[in-house]
C-alpha cells in the first residue's frame, strides 16, 4: 500500500502534547542554558520525556517497557524536537541505539538495555564513524579481536552522539564474519572519551579511543544489511528533525519580515524579501514530502525504505540549511548576532546536514538505487 | 446557487444506466452521446436540473464516469478543443448569463459542437490583466469593440469568446470593465496564429475592429466584468494546478532518465559524468517530491485539513520542469546542437517521435511554464501574501482612474 500521508487524531494529539511540553521546557532560554553545559542535556527534562511523555521509549516495543509506536509517531516527535532545538540525547539513544539494539542485538541484551533506555535511566550511544571521515559502512575498519563472546578493541571512533556521557557504547566493528555490534561499558579498561568542541552546541559529540578494551559480542553473523536499515531510519528521523527546524526558520523569518520597518514599510512587502520567503515555503513543503514519505514508508515496512531515506536526508539537509541561511539574511544585522536566535538554527542545520553523510553523499546513494 | 445534495449511489448509477440504454458510447458518436448525457443531467452533475446537471455535489461526477467506463469500452471524453468552454465557460455562463443564453449555450458547450475561447490577456496587460485596454463603447443596443487580445488558445476553432473589455476608462482599473460573450465569426474579428519559440502556434492573437456585440451578450452588469472574470479564472486554476506523475519515476522524468541511461559511452569525462549525474539525480528528486507533494495535498483536502502543500505546486513544477529540460540538453551534449524537427512555422502538433526530439522541444516549450497561468514572480507574491501573510506591495494604480495610469 502506498503511503497515504494521513495524520490521525492520535498523531495530532501527540504533536500538540510534545509541542506544548517543549515550548515550556525547551524554549530559547533553556536551549541556551543547556547547550553550554558539558553534559549537553537537562537530566530533569530527559526524565520527564521518558516518564511523563513516554517519548524516550517511543519506538521500543511494549514488552521492553517502551510505547511500541512506529515511524509516523517518531516523525511527529522529531519534527517537534527539531523545531524546539531540543538539547537531548534523543537521536543518539532513543533512535539510533534503540533501533540498533532492536535490529541487531541478541535477546538477552535487548531485555537488559531497552527497558533502561525507555525509562530514561540509561544513555546508550552507537560508535560508528571513524576518523577517516567516511559514513558508508565500507569505511568501518575497527577490528574486533578474539573469537569468543568477549573480544578486545584497539582504535578510535569519532562523532559519537553523546558519547562522553553514555553509560553503554554500542560499537560497530569488523571481524571475519563481517560487521558486528559490540557492547562496551562506560567504565571499561582502556576506554577514553573526550568531548569534541562542536560547530553545533545543541548536539554533543565525542571521540572514543580503545586500548586493549574489553567488549562483548551482542550480534551474530554479518550485520551489514541490518546496519544499513538502522542508518536509514536514523537519517529519516534526522530529516524529520530538519523539517521541524526549517519550518521554524520560515516562521521566524516571516514574522520578522512583517514587523521590521525600513523606508516606512515592512521589509516583507519588498519582493526581495517576500520572494525569498515564498521560495523557502516551497522548499519546506517539498522537504516535508521527503521526510514524511520516508517515515510513512518505514511504518508500512515497504521495500524501498532505504531509498526513500536517502532521498529524505539529501533533500531535507539542503532545505534546512537554505532556510536557516535565509533566516539570517532576512534578519539583517540582528541575524548575525549571538543574541538573536538565527545562528542556533544555522549551526544545527549545517551540523545535521554533515552528520550521517551530507546531501551529495545521499544523492549518490539514491542515484545507485534508482539506477542512474 | 441552491444547496448541492448527495444522491444515493445506486440511484445515480441507475440514471447512468438509463442514459446508456438510450445511447451507448460504443454505438453512438461523441456529439450525439454527449447531447444525451446533457439531457440526462449527467454533464455537470453539480449544475442545476435543466442545465446539464442534477444539483449534486461535484465529486459525484466521478460515479457517472465510473459507471460509463464500467459498461463501455469507448468513453467520449471532453473533446480537447472544448475543455476551455466546458471547464471555464460553462460555470461563468451558468452564474451570470440570462435564462435564454444559458439554454442557448450550455448544451452546445458540453457536446463540443461549439468551441469557446478566453480573451483576457493583451499585449499591454499580462500579469496585470485588469489593466487591459480593449475598449467597448455603447451604441444603442450594441457595444462596439476595438483592441487586441493575445495568448488565445483555440481562437481559430472557436464559435464564442469570453471577452473582457474596458467600458469606462474614467474609474480605477477594476471598476471599468465589462464581460461579454463574443461571436467569433462577427465582422471585424480577425484571428492570427501566434508563433512561439518552438515555431509552432498553440495560441492566437485576436484583433477587433469595430466589432459589434448585442447588449444582451453582456454577462453580469456593466462595470462588473472583473467579478465575472474571477469566476472564469478560479476555474482555470483548478484546470492548471496540481501536477506531477502518479507513479514513482513516471511522467517527464522517465524521459530524462532514459536519455541519461542511453548517453554515448566515452562522450563525457569522468568528472563531467559525476557532475551531470548529480544534476539528473536532483531532477529525479524534484519530480518525485512534486509527486508526493501533490499526494499530500490530496490527502489534506480529503481529511478537510488543506495546508500550504496545495499552493506550492504551480511554482515548484514550473521551475523544476525548466531545470529538468536544461539538464536534458546538457546530457545530449554535442547532439543537442542539432534540431532535427526544424522551425517551420505551423499550427498543430509537433513531431516528437524520439526522446531526443521530445527533449529539445520541451527544452524550448518549458520556458513558458513559469510565465503561463501566472508567472513565477506573481506566484511568489501570492504565496508570500496569501499563504505567509506578508504585506502587499504598495500599489500606485490604486484609486487612480485607469486613463491616468502609466502604460508601456
Amino acid at each position: 500500500m502506498p503511503a497515504d500521508f494521513v495524520f490521525t487524531d492520535e498523531h495530532q494529539e501527540l504533536r500538540a502534547t510534545v509541542r506544548a511540553f517543549l515550548e515550556k521546557r525547551s524554549d530559547e532560554r533553556a536551549v541556551r542554558a543547556t547547550m553550554t553545559t558539558e553534559r549537553g542535556f537537562d537530566a530533569e527534562v530527559w526524565k520527564q520525556l521518558a516518564e511523563e511523555l513516554g517519548l524516550v521509549g517511543l519506538i521500543i516495543p511494549e514488552e521492553h517497557g517502551g510505547a511500541g509506536f512506529g515511524a509516523v509517531e517518531l516523525l511527529v516527535a522529531m519534527e517537534e524536537m527539531g523545531r524546539a532545538l531540543l538539547c537531548a540525547p534523543f537521536l543518539g539513544t532513543a533512535v539510533f541505539a534503540a533501533n540498533a539494539l532492536l535490529t541487531c542485538a541478541d535477546g538477552v541484551t535487548q531485555k537488559e538495555l531497552l527497558a533502561r533506555i525507555a525509562s530514561g535511566s540509561l544513555i546508550a550511544s552507537v560508535a560508528h564513524a571513524e576518523p577517516n571521515g567516511r559514513w558508508d559502512l565500507a569505511g568501518i575498519t575497527l577490528r574486533a579481536k578474539g573469537t569468543g563472546p568477549n573480544v578486545t578493541l584497539d582504535g578510535e571512533k569519532t562523532l559519537v552522539l553523546d558519547g562522553h556521557v553514555a553509560d553503554v557504547l554500542l560499537v560497530v566493528a569488523r571481524s571475519d564474519a563481517g560487521l558486528e555490534l559490540l557492547r562496551v561499558n562506560a567504565g571499561a579498561a582502556g576506554l577514553t572519551r573526550a568531548s569534541i568542541p562542536a560547530l553545533d552546541l545543541t548536539r554533543k559529540l565525542a571521540r572514543v579511543t580503545f586500548k586493549n578494551t574489553p567488549a562483548t559480542r551482542i550480534s551474530s553473523g554479518d550485520q551489514t544489511a541490518n546496519f544499513e536499515r538502522v542508518l536509514a531510519l536514523v537519517c529519516a528521523a534526522l530529516a524529520a528533525e530538519q523539517v521541524g527546524g526549517a519550518q521554524k526558520c520560515l516562521q521566524l523569518a516571516t514574522e520578522y519580515a512583517k514587523t521590521r520597518l525600513q523606508f516606512g514599510r515592512p521589509i516583507g512587502s519588498y519582493q526581495g524579501i517576500k520572494h525569498k520567503c515564498a521560495e523557502m515555503l516551497v522548499s519546506v513543503e517539498m522537504a516535508k514530502s521527503a521526510a514524511y514519505n520516508a517515515l510513512f514508508i518505514a511504518a508500512a515496512h515497504e521495500a524501498d525504505f532505504v531509498e526513500a531515506a536517502a532521498l529524505a536526508k539529501a533533500y531535507c539537509s539542503e532545505a534546512y540549511f537554505h532556510a536557516a541561511a535565509d533566516n539570517i539574511q532576512i534578519h539583517g544585522g540582528m541575524g548575525f548576532t549571538w543574541e538573536a536566535s538565527p545562528h542556533l538554527y544555522f549551526k544545527r542545520a549545517k551540523a545535521s546536514e554533515l552528520l550521517f553523510g551530507d546531501a551529495a553523499h545521499h544523492r549518490e546513494a539514491l542515484a545507485k538505487h534508482v539506477g542512474l | 446557487m441552491a444547496d448541492l445534495r448527495e444522491m444515493n449511489e445506486a440511484e445515480l448509477r441507475g440514471r447512468v444506466q438509463k442514459l446508456l440504454a438510450e445511447a451507448h458510447p460504443e454505438r453512438t458518436d461523441s456529439l450525439t452521446f454527449r447531447r444525451k448525457q446533457y439531457e440526462h443531467g449527467l454533464a455537470w452533475v453539480h449544475f442545476p436540473e435543466g442545465y446539464g446537471g442534477l444539483g449534486l455535489i461535484p465529486k459525484q461526477q466521478l460515479t457517472v464516469f465510473d459507471e460509463i467506463s464500467k459498461h463501455s469500452k469507448v468513453v467520449h471524453h471532453d473533446p480537447p478543443a472544448a475543455t476551455i468552454g466546458i471547464g471555464m465557460g460553462a460555470p461563468t455562463v451558468l452564474t451570470y448569463a440570462s435564462e435564454e443564453l444559458k439554454k442557448r449555450f450550455l448544451p452546445k458547450i458540453f457536446s463540443g459542437e461549439e468551441i469557446w475561447c478566453q480573451m483576457f490577456s493583451e499585449p499591454g496587460a499580462g500579469s496585470d490583466v485588469a489593466g487591459l485596454s480593449t475598449r467597448a463603447v455603447r451604441d444603442g443596443d450594441e457595444w462596439v469593440v476595438n483592441g487586441q487580445k493575445v495568448w488565445t488558445t483555440v481562437a481559430h476553432l472557436s464559435s464564442w469568446g469570453m471577452l473582457i473589455a474596458r467600458t469606462n476608462p474614467d474609474v480605477p482599473k477594476h471598476d471599468g470593465l465589462s464581460y461579454f460573450v463574443l461571436d467569433m465569426k462577427a465582422p471585424g474579428v480577425e484571428v492570427r496564429p501566434l508563433y512561439q519559440i518552438t515555431g509552432e502556434a498553440e495560441f492566437n492573437e485576436v484583433f477587433f475592429k469595430d466589432v459589434r456585440i448585442p447588449h444582451s451578450h453582456m454577462l453580469g452588469k456593466e462595470g462588473q466584468g472583473w467579478r465575472v472574470a474571477i469566476t472564469t479564472l478560479m476555474n482555470e486554476r483548478v484546470a492548471i494546478g496540481g501536477g506531477g506523475s502518479k507513479k514513482k519515476g513516471g511522467g517527464a522524468i522517465a524521459q530524462l532518465v532514459k536519455l541519461w541511461q542511453s548517453r554515448k559511452p566515452g562522450a563525457l569525462s569522468p568528472a563531467q559524468e559525476v557532475l551531470l549525474r548529480d544534476r539528473v539525480t536532483r531532477s529525479w528528486m524534484d519530480n518525485e517530491l512534486l509527486r508526493i507533494t501533490t499526494q499530500r495535498a490530496r490527502a489534506g483536502q480529503k481529511s478537510g485539513n488543506p495546508g500550504p502543500e496545495g499552493s506550492v505546486g504551480k511554482l515548484a513544477q514550473a521551475e523544476i520542469n525548466k531545470k529538468m529540460w536544461e539538464t536534458a540538453l546538457d546530457v545530449l551534449g554535442a547532439d543537442g546542437l542539432a534540431f532535427e524537427a526544424g522551425y517551420a512555422l505551423r499550427q498543430g502538433d509537433f513531431n516528437v517521435s524520439t526522446p531526443e526530439a521530445l527533449a529539445k522541444y520541451q527544452f524550448l516549450r518549458s520556458r513558458a511554464n513559469s510565465i503561463e497561468g501566472g508567472t513565477s514572480e506573481i506566484m511568489k507574491n501570492i504565496l508570500g501574501e496569501r499563504v505567509l501573510g506578508l504585506p502587499g506591495d504598495p500599489r500606485i494604480d490604486k484609486n487612480v482612474p485607469w486613463k491616468d495610469v502609466p502604460r508601456s
